[in-house]
């Protein structure tokens, strides 16, 4: 989800001569014969928000501890500004964490708790003061300084803990799971206010979070990670269009993946046929892979055109056509996911908008003709 | 730019002197302890202070001789007296322990299924007497089950009896003392046991067909074990060395190896035998002290 | 809920807490009878206060009961210190050297014979008076040594399973926003583990104040606590002094554990109370 600043840093990536701001150099964390993290390099441009996307247990919170500080990587370096911060202790890092639990401390006020760390460096009183009442009116918290933590509703408790981190003006700031606790409304309207908040402070953010939605609401650039590898890092966008293997095209939003192998492998188009589908695929731009490789094609289900009559040709005739049954129809109130079962017995997702209020009624078991515009599929060779 | 210390070390100093000292006091006022009482243990008597001779003697000129005298553990192991009053100690505890199972298990489980209003309340009713002194409890006993004491009178008032039982300085009498001591140290850990249990469980079973007798014995029973275990060894480790309790309630027949420690220490000033039965008592009863430590590392296993 | 179990459940707590209690009744209600011989009423002359002003004017009881006083603040804050470092240490650190020997030390004391204990100082004070001189003899210095070596290990759990449920997210954001691991220790972690040390105080307190068997031990001449003047006179029967001063004791721990769970209830209402506050300003956002 781009904003303002955007087009200046939307490039930050692609030139070579920029410097990162964040560097993570062939790192590496084993406990014992684990591998949590596995020769991960990674470069982070200053102001971004870099989201590590992944599932339980594929190392990115581990990423991000050793970030912070609170893990020694077994090799590899870290550095922060330029600055080798591989083995630094947290407390002398200029990085701020925002923890998933956001362990505000129970026993001091709101005040205290925003002011703590700004106390631990030693800034004098007045400017202390100054410093966390511009905070609290920036995350809207104003007349809540007296307040303990359980007198806080969950979102509020957000906020502080945000706060907290955000008045020490860190280098960057680490947010674990951030939206996880909170519930579906509350987290679509926390999303766009952390973004505005970013904005506005500049601080590059490092996110780590398992839900892809969040992901791609908050990221300039997500990095998948799996078993303890950035399997791929980009703009959302490119992540979701041009996965590069399954495993990203799977992992971010649904997807139909159909086996086959390459009947024609030309520079400007590919022709695949592929048996579980029982038709072909033409893909209207090239691919690297060796001849007669196995592929697969991708397909976005809200790519895939479904109708009861057949469709106009897409202009090469006999591919990117099929038949099936529908066999589940799940009515989400803006759109509707078909299941269609193909004669081979492979079943296809399918969403379509729910544009019209009185659409053309497809039902269940309803025969239907699925097509798909030549661009649409993305060929992956792992 | 200063090149930052590694974590590690700055970590591992810090540690160190953080349990260095409690380490150390223990090292020094628990464990060193238990190495004298076993050199004293071969040593002889001494009409001396301290009444026992040194182990090391200067033989001749150049020559240290260790003297380790094995007759203070032959006499305990050959004498009627020791070996009786081992074994009793053993059988005591053991019983005590039964006992305090049956009556304390329904009382741990009642607490357990109360609701947190009451059980509250029930928590403080029995952690009262725990911090009440156990000297002054047993001595209520002494007053209870003496021979003009209450239980006599009132069942003399109401004609159930025609003569004063004999209760008090029996056997008798120590078991209820033990049991009375002790019920608490039974009930808590048993009760922090049971108070994880998802009662849905019970539920479930009842769901499948199960009587509720059988599933209590099917599956709480089997889930409270940890606590049941805790709660045992709790009672049984020092009950075998009880000495307050064969004192004062207990007769001259009630024969506890605390007892014989106390006198042969205090009245009989034989400090060597005293610390050899100190030594087969902590033999007889560190198996019992690593099992605790193995089941307790059992359950905070299991909580993590 | 089966009612059948319900009954038969509610009769053995009712049976059980009978038995707990009706001992310590005997003894209050029979600290005001006249009588000498305690548990024969003396309807005549009873009830009376004069057990208790003969107790109040005991000098041996009453010097015996400032010794335990001394003995016991010493020892409740001695092993507060040792214990909460021990406890802190094996819940934080998972490994360093010398862990299960701690751990072993810690959990030792809990199980073990009081015998057993007492006698093993003693011996260990005679041998260190006979080699380095001190200390000298024995008296209210062994004898607090003695009561905080194993006090520490119930400091020990205490603070240990209180730990276990300490979210260590809060010492880590602690070190996050630039204190020292020591600052933390202080400013964080002790402030919010506060009540489980204060119990641990008490505790320790409690078990020094009633401790027989070590301090008869590790004690010298001069210097008897409570429990020993007690033990010696219990020795010989009842006494109707030791029913006043068996009244007088529950009467200050029931005082003192009613008052402390009071407050603590009261100040679990008013966090609950708040926190729904909070909630329902949130839901009205």
């Amino acid at each position: 989800m781009a904003n303002s600043g955007d087009a200046a840093k939307a490039v930050a990536w692609r030139d070579p001569n920029a410097r990162a701001y964040v560097e993570i150099d062939r790192v590496t964390k084993s406990f014992g014969d684990f591998k949590a993290v596995d020769d991960v390099s990674l470069k982070i441009y200053k102001g971004e928000i870099f989201c590590l996307l992944g599932a339980s247990g594929c190392g990115k919170t581990t990423l991000l501890r050793m970030l912070g500080g609170f893990e020694t990587p077994t090799s590899g370096r870290i550095l922060i500004d330029g600055e080798d911060m591989t083995g630094v202790p947290p407390y002398e890092r200029p990085v701020n964490m925002m923890f998933q639990s956001y362990a505000l401390f129970p026993h001091m006020n709101v005040e205290q708790n925003v002011a703590f760390g700004l106390k631990q460096d030693g800034v004098p009183r007045g400017e202390i003061a100054e410093r966390v009442a511009t905070m609290l009116g920036l995350v809207k918290l104003g007349g809540f300084e007296k307040r303990k933590p359980h007198q806080l509703s969950g979102g509020q408790r957000q906020r502080v803990a945000l706060a907290r981190s955000l008045v020490k003006r860190p280098k960057v700031l680490l947010l674990d799971e951030p939206l996880g606790a909170l519930d579906k409304k509350l987290r679509e309207h926390t999303q766009f206010e952390l973004i505005g908040l970013q904005d506005k402070l500049g601080v590059t953010f490092l996110v780590v979070t398992h839900d892809q939605e969040e992901a791609m609401t908050l990221a300039t650039r997500i990095g998948v990670m799996d078993h303890g590898e950035i399997v791929q890092a980009g703009t959302p966008s490119e992540i979701y269009e041009f996965p590069s293997s399954k495993f990203v095209a799977d992992f971010v939003g649904s997807v139909n993946i159909f086996e086959g192998k390459l009947l024609e492998d030309e520079p400007e188009h590919v022709r695949i046929g592929s048996e579980e589908l029982g038709a072909t695929i033409y893909v209207s731009h090239g691919i690297s892979a060796a001849p007669e490789a196995v592929v697969w094609a991708a397909i976005r289900p809200e790519k895939i055109f479904m109708s009861i009559a057949p469709p106009p040709s897409t202009g090469v005739a006999g591919d990117n056509v099929v038949r099936g049954a529908v066999q589940d129809i799940a009515y989400l109130g803006d759109l509707s996911i078909y299941l269609v079962k193909l004669p081979t017995g492979k079943v296809v997702r399918v969403t379509q908008p729910n544009t019209s209020r009185h659409a053309e009624t497809i039902t269940w078991e309803q025969q239907v003709y699925l097509s798909w515009d030549a661009s649409s599929p993305v060929v992956v060779t792992r | 730019m200063r090149p930052p210390p590694p974590l590690s070390k700055v970590g591992i100093s810090g540690r160190g002197l953080v349990v260095a000292l409690p380490y150390l006091w223990l090292l020094l006022f628990f464990v060193v302890p238990f190495v004298i009482v076993l050199k004293i243990s071969f040593s002889d008597v001494d009409l001396a202070i301290p009444p026992y001779k040194p182990l090391l003697e200067w033989v001749g000129q150049n020559s240290l001789a260790i003297k380790l005298n094995l007759n203070n553990y032959a006499f305990l192991f050959t004498d009627a007296l020791y070996v009786h009053a081992f074994l009793n100690s053993v059988k005591v505890a053991f019983i005590s322990t039964v006992l305090c199972l049956l009556i304390g298990y329904p009382i741990a489980y009642g607490i357990a299924r109360a609701t947190p209003t009451t059980r509250n309340l029930l928590l403080l009713l029995v952690v009262l007497p725990f911090w009440t002194s156990l000297l002054l409890r047993v001595y209520a006993w002494i007053g209870l089950l003496k021979a003009n004491g209450v239980i006599n009178n009132v069942l003399l008032a109401l004609g159930v009896i025609h003569e004063p039982l004999n209760m008090l300085y029996t056997p008798f009498a120590m078991y209820v003392g033990i049991v009375y001591s002790y019920l608490p140290f039974l009930i808590l850990p048993l009760y922090a046991n049971l108070e994880k249990m998802d009662w849905q469980l019970l539920e479930a079973a009842e769901d499948l067909g199960c009587r509720p007798w059988q599933a209590f014995y099917k599956i709480t029973l089997p889930l409270s074990r940890n606590g049941i275990l805790a709660g045992s060894m709790l009672v049984f480790i020092p009950a075998v060395g009880e000495f307050v309790i064969p004192a004062l309630l207990g007769g001259p027949n009630a024969l506890m190896i605390g007892r014989v420690l106390w006198d042969e220490f205090f009245s009989n000033r034989a400090w060597p035998v005293a610390s050899a039965v100190a030594i087969l008592l902590l033999i007889l009863l560190v198996p019992f002290m690593m099992w605790y430590q193995s089941v307790q590392a059992r359950e905070s296993a299991s909580a993590r | 809920m089966n009612y059948r179990r319900t009954f038969f459940i509610t009769t053995c707590l009712a049976f059980g807490f009978a038995f707990l209690y009706i001992p310590i009744l005997s003894m209050v209600v029979f600290s005001f009878n006249a009588s000498k011989l305690v548990t024969v009423w003396d309807s005549a002359n009873s009830p009376t206060l004069k057990w208790y002003y003969s107790l109040l004017h005991n000098e041996e009881i009453l010097d015996a009961a400032w010794i335990s006083l001394k003995v016991a603040v010493i020892n409740a804050s001695g092993a507060v210190i040792l214990g909460t470092l021990a406890g802190f240490g094996l819940a934080r650190f998972e490994q360093f050297r010398g862990r299960f020997t701690l751990n072993a030390m810690t959990t030792a004391p809990l199980v073990m014979p009081e015998v057993i204990t007492g006698l093993s100082m003693l011996l260990l004070f005679v041998a260190m008076e006979q080699w380095i001189g001190w200390p000298a003899g024995r008296g209210i210095t062994t004898m607090t040594i003695g009561h905080m070596t194993f006090s520490m290990a119930y400091v020990t759990v205490v603070v240990q399973s209180r730990m276990a449920t300490f979210d260590i997210a809060l010492e880590e954001a602690a070190m996050d926003l630039g204190a020292r691991p020591v600052k933390v220790f202080f400013l964080i972690t002790l402030p919010i583990i506060f009540p489980a040390i204060l119990s641990g105080w008490l505790l320790a307190f409690t078990l020094s104040w009633d401790d027989l068997v070590i301090s008869s031990f590790t004690s010298g001449p001069g210097a008897s606590t409570l429990p020993m003047v007690v033990f010696s006179k219990v020795r010989l029967g009842v006494s109707p002094e030791i029913n006043v001063l068996a009244t007088l004791t529950i009467a200050v721990v029931t005082v003192v554990i009613v008052g402390v769970s009071l407050w603590l209830t009261r100040a679990g209402k008013l966090a609950e109370a708040a926190a729904a506050e909070a909630a329902r300003a949130a839901a009205a956002e």
